[in-house]
């Protein structure tokens, strides 16, 4: 049998995964309504940012010092690639987008409030120019995100279902560490 | 074992179909939360776009209230708001402000005495860096009760079908008293003889954690000269702007702030409802307005002067508007920040040059 992720791995997996579909959902619903439900959509999706920033560094620390079980040998070359390249792209998006909408809120001027009283200082100095930027690039990386997420959850489903490899069980497992695993 | 004996086959058809049912599932509830599959739903690109009308955006501008001047000075505050608010900014003492006096009109050149609201944006900066901003305008109160109508109002004022308006007016008959408050109230020669007001109610919070629904006013020290119309006009088409960079190079000028608690009965969440004049009334600080200067390269066309940026100790109530606006004015911001090449917009010469 392979061994797993860590429990601390797997649980942050889940936890962020959730947080991280809220997000994209929250983001793309506060900006199409003019409802009341606005402004606890997005001081939510502040808040809910920064904490994602935290929890991918704990995590990306957990992966440098962990790293991740073997693919199984049986797996063709091209989706070997794609599951190399994955985390990469997952990592820059986790650690990118919150420093990106810190860096646009900062570029417009806007106080950069949590939880209606921490205030985070500003990382850039006011600018058109690199607000639009940051905008636009804040955007397009959350619809890439998404299409990222959605083709994660059918990769996922795919080892479980069709290939049935043990690649899901590696990430979605409730062992409680991986030396009972083994 | 291969996959090629019929059960596996169905197995793996059945899987393949689970997991595209997943994913569509995944992409179509996304689809619903961006809104794409409610078109009625009132957006900020909608309201924007019923803002713009026909002609469309003036690029490079708010996309309401489109002509303004800068404006800085200080805020001294009387420290009588800390009963009813722990806000840091309404604690004794003297704190910078930026703002901003416009016009609500989409159109960045329009003359003076063709536009019947005027406008002031104000920043208000505490020591320990919190910020409160508003959006205040001169009507004693607002066209119509929700933002629903608010849109509405935009489309069948660009309406070219005759008996848009009057439809109009007769779903949303509290518009009625601002037409008349827009036909009958005294113009002013100078946004320094110009009072304005929140309009929309807020909750300020006081330290023992008690909530105290308030809404405020901006109140002129200069004596009110009342002009009619088309005196403003013989005046010329930026006498506003003009004047008030004059007067306050002579001197500073000063407006009170004047914060109404309402009573229990008083309804917060419609802000085209004026509450009783007998309201108990605070006076929490002084306005002092010392340096206008262009909006061009002002320290006031990059700011969003968001009324749902408050510090804490003051929020929102349930009247519906400072969210809707905050959700509007964010994509205006983003847009012209966008445009800042076409700023200023020359409607003129844009026409000139599309044809």
């Amino acid at each position: 049998m392979t061994r797993s992720f860590t429990a601390w791995q797997r649980l942050l997996h889940w936890a962020m995964a959730i947080a991280i579909l809220g997000m994209l959902f929250i983001g793309v619903g506060m900006v199409s309504t003019i409802a009341p439900s606005y402004l606890p959509l997005i001081a939510t999706h502040r808040t809910l940012g920064i904490v994602i920033l935290v929890l991918a560094v704990v995590r990306l620390g957990l992966r440098w010092r962990y790293g991740a079980p073997p693919l199984p040998v049986s797996m063709p070359i091209p989706m070997r690639l794609a599951a190399h390249l994955s985390p990469y792209a997952f990592y820059a998006l986790m650690l990118g987008m919150p420093l990106i909408g810190w860096a646009m809120m900062s570029a417009a001027a806007y106080p950069i409030v949590l939880l209606g009283h921490i205030r985070l200082p500003p990382i850039l100095p006011q600018s058109d120019a690199l607000h639009t930027l940051l905008w636009k690039a804040h955007v397009y990386l959350a619809f890439a995100f998404f299409a990222l997420v959605v083709m994660h959850v059918a990769a996922a489903l795919y080892h479980a279902l069709v290939r049935r490899d043990g690649v899901f069980e590696t990430m979605a497992s409730v062992r409680a560490d991986r030396a009972a695993a083994e | 074992m291969s996959s090629g004996t019929p059960p596996a086959r169905a197995r793996t058809l059945g899987s393949f179909a689970a997991i595209l049912v997943v994913a569509g599932a995944g992409v179509g509830a996304f689809a619903y939360a961006a809104g794409w599959l409610t078109p009625d739903r009132l957006t900020p690109a909608r309201m924007l776009a019923a803002l713009d009308g026909p002609k469309g955006p003036a690029l490079g501008h708010r996309r309401n209230h489109a002509k303004g001047i800068c404006f800085t000075g200080i805020f001294a505050a009387s420290g009588e708001g800390r009963e009813i608010t722990r806000a840091s900014v309404l604690a004794s003492g003297q704190y910078p402000v930026v703002g901003r006096f416009n016009l609500g009109t989409t159109e960045p050149d329009s003359p003076d005495a063709t536009v019947r609201v005027r406008g002031m944006g104000l920043q208000i900066t505490a020591p320990d860096g919190a910020v409160w901003r508003m959006a205040m305008i001169d009507p004693p109160f607002f066209p119509v009760a929700t933002p629903r109508a608010f849109y509405d109002l935009q489309v069948a004022s660009h309406s070219t079908e005759r008996g848009a308006m009057p439809a109009f007016i007769a779903q949303h008959p509290e518009f009625r008293a601002f037409a008349e408050w827009a036909g009958s109230a005294p113009w002013t020669g100078s946004y320094a003889e110009t009072g304005f007001n929140s309009l929309d109610s807020f909750v300020f919070t006081d330290t023992q954690g008690y909530d105290h629904p308030v809404r405020w006013s901006l109140l002129p020290d200069a004596t009110v000269t009342a002009l009619t119309q088309a005196q403003l006009a013989a005046m010329g088409p930026d006498h506003l702007e003009q004047e008030i960079r004059a007067r306050v190079a002579a001197a500073p000028q000063s407006w009170r702030m004047v914060v109404t608690l309402a009573d229990p009965i008083d309804q917060t969440a419609d802000p085209s409802k004026a509450w009783p004049e007998d309201r108990r009334r605070m006076e929490v600080g002084t306005l002092i307005v010392q340096r206008i200067e262009a909006e061009r390269d002002g320290p006031c066309r990059d700011i969003n002067f968001d009324p749902t940026v408050l510090p804490d100790g003051m929020s929102v109530s349930d009247d519906p508007f400072p969210a809707a606006r905050s959700a509007a004015y964010a994509r205006s911001y983003n847009l012209r920040a966008a445009e800042v090449r076409d700023y200023p917009y020359q409607r003129a010469a844009a026409t000139e040059a599309s044809r």
